[in-house]
């Protein structure tokens, strides 16, 4: 970096960090060695940068950083400045913008903007999501932005979920005219079919999906493209074609008796609970099997709907588990065992094909591949556990197999698609969400959707503008003192679980005031001011 | 309204306004170095720190707001000694050798270290390492580079070329082409803004002079030099001496005492060009189905670099008419040459030009047309020519005022305000109309194409056609324009584009004076001139029809097609003979890094 080096110190420092790594006899050494090889092998583009041009090949595209961690883009600082100053109506059309699901993230956004907020650096991670929430329980009128003159374009959006809704939302906004396709009885993919009331509480998912429609967006429900209309009659039809259709296909375990009766994907019960209809788990003894979302979500169900016990087994250790850390919080406070390090290894039935145990496996923690340890069978006998119902919650797939047919190109499973959404060689298909990245997050999908609709419209021959006249306030002048994060508080796991409303309880006025005011307004300070805090149209 | 306190005076402001501005209006001018107003209020050089009652840190005044009853301290103890560290600092990272720097006596950071009283850095002087091109039009000091990001604001805000970013990161962070590229694979126009806005040496046109110095002690030499028109309105600025005093005919006289042979007016060339591009319009519009329309002005090679890297595709949109700085070099190796009965090898050719790019412009070897290597030999900056001046020492106040040479020192008031954005498309219409109906029309008729907009359109009746005409200034309206052309969103025939805000008036190559745009002031100078000026009409410069009669024969004839037209196809973004030699062969050391050992 003092701009001494030529490009053969780069090989001669490799050299000796391979040498190192192969001789020292103490972790500081071999370990040090090693992160300079693995920076070299990562790296040496940028290594060779400095030497040839003294510099980095470093490029920032976003300077917030909440922001640039937010895959959909959402203006933070500024939702949260206009909630220090009360202006909740504007902070939910600010976030609109970009995300015109606010109520849906409010309540259940796996919140990535938080990781890098730089208030850890002082204290903690501001609460963005209890903030957002605060916001849109507040807001008293919420109404999309006004529509741009009618284009006469008809487009189609192939699934009501969170993805093909917000497409559905700026298209229609954009002037074309929306027709949304959705298999299941109602709107909402997985918001709905997926997330339990006690976490989503479906009136505020009505009310925002309602929100999005009011813009003029035509549905047909219960119509399964592929099925019922084929893809190309869409095109026939329509000048564009936006398929998100989620992955809604819950994987099996693929071990010996499953098949029995009793054993469930946590799916199916999940969608079933989402057209309300709620089966009986009384004094059952139910076995979840996985350590995802889904399987959080199907095992506080099934305590919902009066199951005796209920475990969930995973195959790695509690810490490795994808789902959201207060999720299992509150599955361990609502009574839910986590047997961890156990892989199931087959369904014991009874002479009736019904279930009775499940027989498992016990792991080791094992060596470390991308990141999370894999888990490595014990030198040990298979133990059984005894149960009534068996969920499997180990993943979902994509129902492509329809779209295949028509020509969609599918690569392991997943609708092939680019990152700007289209679909390859084939104009005016475009696909995005979860049918795409495989099972991913709410926020993920609307981005997704976001994109989708750009290119869209773009591709229709059009470039309108999204924007809103919501103004900024000016941040307020401070010392930035060190003060603690306002944590949301639950309802009483005792009473919880007898009913499916909603868990969490939202900020109160003066925490909020309190926690909004705690924004750094990277925005506004430092790098933000600079390249534009902001991005104020798109 | 807002009522606050500033160093114990009351002040009443409207909401919004921030707190320097604040200052301001009780006439406390609260340090700043990195502030320009709108363009870079960033807080980069945290000069500008006040403190704020109630509130521990220090709080930056450029780009906080005021609140009622925020009591302000702009010199505080701890407001004082923060300042003084922070400009002690950034000395840290600056090659302060203000002795041999061009902005020496007219830079931000001198005068504000010296108004802080700083007489030592508590500091160890680390100077970034990097090498910029050699030769290249446009100089970048790595070593002098405040970070105040002034560059990537006017290139990304005004100019939309977007071609200097941050570069490296911590205490390294420093300012430099975007993408990784060197400068001479960019696509930077060359408009030299950066320059004009930079508050310290980091930033300059590559020095020239020796050069001239070379050629005018080279006794063999025949010196030519030409005054391009914003220069007049601008060359005292920076030698402190008033409009009213720094007269063109007193720069005439100040180059007649550096001892210039010929002392010439681009303004001559202006007029030619009228003529040719003109005349080229006028044939475009009787061959409509067959010619590009709208067609685009062609005297601005930072507009045309531009029109080559960002719409390549538009090329021929552009007029083939070389510019008025290319048409007087051809001139003058030839025509010139010939009345003066010399070899024209023998002339060297010395242009004065508010500008950066006609650096870039003259060294193309396609505009090389008189046979005897460049047609322009050199290129000097208002800035450079200032320098000369003070080089030799000389006292301008006092000099009387000398006319210029004849005949390519004779020139109309359409020559004149092609220095000021409108201008070329004002003269050119004044003379189009003559051609079209052999009729001068009122020569304020075109009037309503002056402005400070930088986008603006009219349209005008000439014998029963109407013309629509657009004129814009700074790149980031001309590319809005050229959208809106491509988008067919509008409909235009005949379009100006100069580079830079306000035109050449606002040239990069123009006398830099901190927190002051001067473009509009300049342009008024300009249009000045032309409404005093004897002859109006670039067709009735008798010079220039006196070359016709001699040489040229008349617009767009083989000769001129010859000398004074281009195939802007053929232009290079960049070419290596840009590194030019001394006498010896030895390349002149332009921007040389040189550490502090």
């Amino acid at each position: 970096m003092d701009g001494d080096a030529t490009l053969e110190t780069i090989d001669l420092i490799e050299k000796t960090a391979k040498t190192i790594y192969y001789t020292a006899d103490c972790a500081i050494g071999y370990e040090a060695a090693n992160m300079v090889l693995k920076g070299i092998e990562g790296f040496r583009d940028d290594y060779e940068e400095h030497i040839l041009r003294h510099r980095c090949t470093f490029q920032l595209y976003q300077p917030v950083p909440c922001v640039s961690l937010c895959p959909a883009g959402v203006d933070i600082p500024g939702y949260i400045a206009l909630i220090s100053e009360g202006r909740y109506d504007d902070a939910v059309r600010l976030i609109m913008k970009d995300n015109p699901l606010p109520a849906v993230c409010a309540y259940v956004c796996e919140h990535p903007c938080e990781n890098r907020c730089r208030r850890n650096m002082i204290d903690d991670a501001i609460n963005i999501r209890g903030l957002k929430r605060f916001a849109v329980d507040n807001a008293e009128n919420i109404l999309p932005e006004k529509k741009a003159d009618s284009t006469g374009k008809k487009v189609a959006i192939v699934g009501g979920g969170p993805s093909g809704l917000s497409a559905a939302y700026y298209l229609s906004i954009m002037g074309h005219d929306v027709e949304i396709f959705e298999k299941r009885k109602k709107l909402g993919g997985m918001l709905r079919y997926g997330i339990p009331n006690y976490r989503l509480p479906r009136h505020i998912l009505d009310r925002e999906i309602d929100t999005i429609l009011s813009t003029g967006i035509k549905v047909h429900t219960g119509v399964a493209v592929g099925n019922d209309i084929s893809i190309n009659q869409l095109r026939d039809q329509f000048d564009a074609i936006y398929i998100a259709i989620g992955a809604h296909f819950g994987k099996m375990m693929g071990v010996e008796g499953q098949e029995a009766e009793g054993v469930i994907s946590a799916v199916d019960l999940l969608r079933e609970i989402g057209d309300e209809k709620y089966p009986d788990f009384k004094g059952k003894n139910v076995v979840v099997v996985g350590g995802g979302n889904v399987a959080i979500d199907a095992a506080r169900s099934v305590v919902r709907l009066g199951a005796e016990k209920v475990t969930i087994v995973y195959r790695r250790r509690k810490v490795d588990m994808p789902a959201m850390k207060e999720e299992i919080e509150g599955a361990i406070a609502e009574g839910i065992e986590i047997l961890d390090l156990y892989t199931p290894v087959k369904v014991e039935k009874d002479e009736e094909n019904r279930v009775k145990a499940l027989w498992v496996q016990s792991q080791i923690v094992g060596p470390i591949k991308g990141g999370r340890p894999k888990p490595v069978k014990a030198n040990r006998d298979i133990e059984r556990i005894e149960c009534d119902i068996v969920i499997s919650a180990i993943g979902q797939g994509i129902e492509s197999r329809d779209f295949e047919k028509e020509g969609i190109p599918v690569t392991q499973g997943v609708i092939d698609a680019l990152d700007t959404t289209a679909v390859k060689n084939i104009p005016g298909i475009y696909s995005g969400g979860d049918c795409v990245s495989g099972p991913a997050t709410v926020i993920r999908a609307i981005a997704a959707g976001k994109v989708a609709a750009a290119n869209i419209d773009e591709y229709l021959g059009y470039n309108h503008i999204i924007a809103t006249d919501v103004t900024i306030p000016n941040p307020r002048l401070s010392d930035r003192l060190p003060c603690g994060r306002v944590n949301m508080k639950e309802r009483d796991s005792y009473d919880r679980i007898k009913d499916f409303d909603l868990i969490e309880i939202g900020m109160t006025r003066e925490e909020a005031d309190q926690e909004s005011r705690r924004c750094l307004r990277c925005d506004h300070f430092g790098f933000g001011v600079f390249k534009g805090g902001r991005v104020e149209k798109w | 309204m807002v009522n606050l306190i500033i160093d114990n005076i009351k002040v009443q402001v409207p909401e919004g306004t921030t707190i320097l501005e604040a200052a301001e209006k009780i006439n406390i001018s609260i340090p700043r170095l990195c502030y320009v107003k709108e363009l870079n209020e960033i807080g980069a050089c945290r000069v500008c720190v006040v403190e704020i009652e109630g509130i521990n840190r220090l709080v930056t005044a450029c780009n906080n707001v005021v609140h009622d009853g925020m009591v302000v301290y702009t010199n505080s103890p701890k407001v004082r000694e923060a300042r003084k560290t922070n400009v002690e600092l950034i000395l840290s990272q600056h090659d302060a050798r203000c002795a041999t720097c061009v902005r020496s006596g007219n830079c931000s950071l001198q005068q504000i270290a010296n108004d802080l009283g700083i007489i030592d850095i508590h500091y160890p002087i680390e100077l970034p390492r990097a090498e910029w091109t050699e030769g290249f039009p446009l100089v970048r000091n790595y070593e002098k580079c405040i970070k105040c990001m002034r560059c990537v604001q006017v290139c990304d805000k005004v100019q939309d070329m977007h071609i200097w970013d941050v570069a490296n990161t911590g205490s390294r962070t420093t300012v430099d082409v975007t993408l990784n590229r060197r400068i001479e694979e960019s696509d930077c126009a060359l408009c030299g803004q950066c320059i004009t806005h930079c508050p310290v040496g980091a930033l300059r046109e590559r020095d020239d002079t020796q050069k001239v110095f070379d050629a005018l002690a080279d006794e063999e030499m025949i010196t030519v030099v030409q005054v391009a028109p914003a220069v007049r309105a601008s060359w005292g600025e920076s030698l402190g001496i008033s409009r009213e005093v720094a007269t063109v005919k007193r720069l005439v006289a100040a180059l007649r005492r550096i001892g210039f042979d010929y002392i010439f007016d681009t303004n001559f060339a202006a007029d030619l060009t009228i003529m040719e591009e003109g005349s080229e319009f006028l044939e475009r519009l009787n061959n409509r189905a067959t010619s590009k329309f709208p067609m685009f002005t062609s005297c601005c090679p930072g507009w045309v670099r531009f029109m080559k890297t960002q719409y390549p595709d538009m090329v021929d949109h552009l007029s083939t008419a070389k510019s008025p700085q290319q048409m007087f070099g051809a001139i003058t190796k030839t025509y010139y040459a010939q009345l003066l009965n010399v070899d024209p090898s023998k002339i060297f050719c010395v242009s004065i030009m508010p500008c950066t790019a006609k650096k870039y412009e003259a060294s193309l070897s396609v505009m090389n047309d008189a046979g005897t290597g460049r047609d322009v030999d050199v290129v000097l900056t208002t800035r450079e020519i200032d320098r000369i001046i003070k080089a030799e020492h000389i006292d301008v106040a006092t000099l009387e005022e000398e006319e210029f040479d004849k005949p390519l020192g004779v020139s109309s008031g359409a020559g004149v305000i092609f220095g000021v954005t409108g201008g070329v498309m004002e003269a050119a219409l004044r003379s189009a109309y003559y051609l079209v109906t052999k009729e001068n029309p009122d020569p304020d008729a075109f009037k309503d194409v002056r402005g400070k907009e930088g986008w603006r359109e009219a349209s005008f009746d000439i014998d029963g056609t109407t013309v629509k005409v657009a004129i814009a200034s700074g790149l980031g309206n001309a590319r809005k324009l050229v959208e809106a052309v491509r988008k067919g969103s509008v409909d235009y025939d005949f379009i100006e584009i100069m580079a830079c805000p306000g035109g050449c008036a606002g040239g990069g190559g123009q006398p830099i004076e901190e927190g002051k745009q001067l473009a509009y002031v300049r342009g008024e100078v300009l249009y000045g001139l032309d409404e005093i000026s004897n002859i109006r009409f670039s067709h009735e410069n008798p010079s220039v029809i006196k070359c016709y009669e001699d040489f040229l024969g008349e617009p767009l004839s083989h000769i001129s097609h010859e000398l004074l037209h281009t195939d802007q196809n053929e232009w290079a973004l960049y070419e290596e003979s840009e590194k030019v030699t001394d006498k010896e062969g030895k390349p002149y050391r332009y921007g040389k890094q040189l550490a502090y050992e």
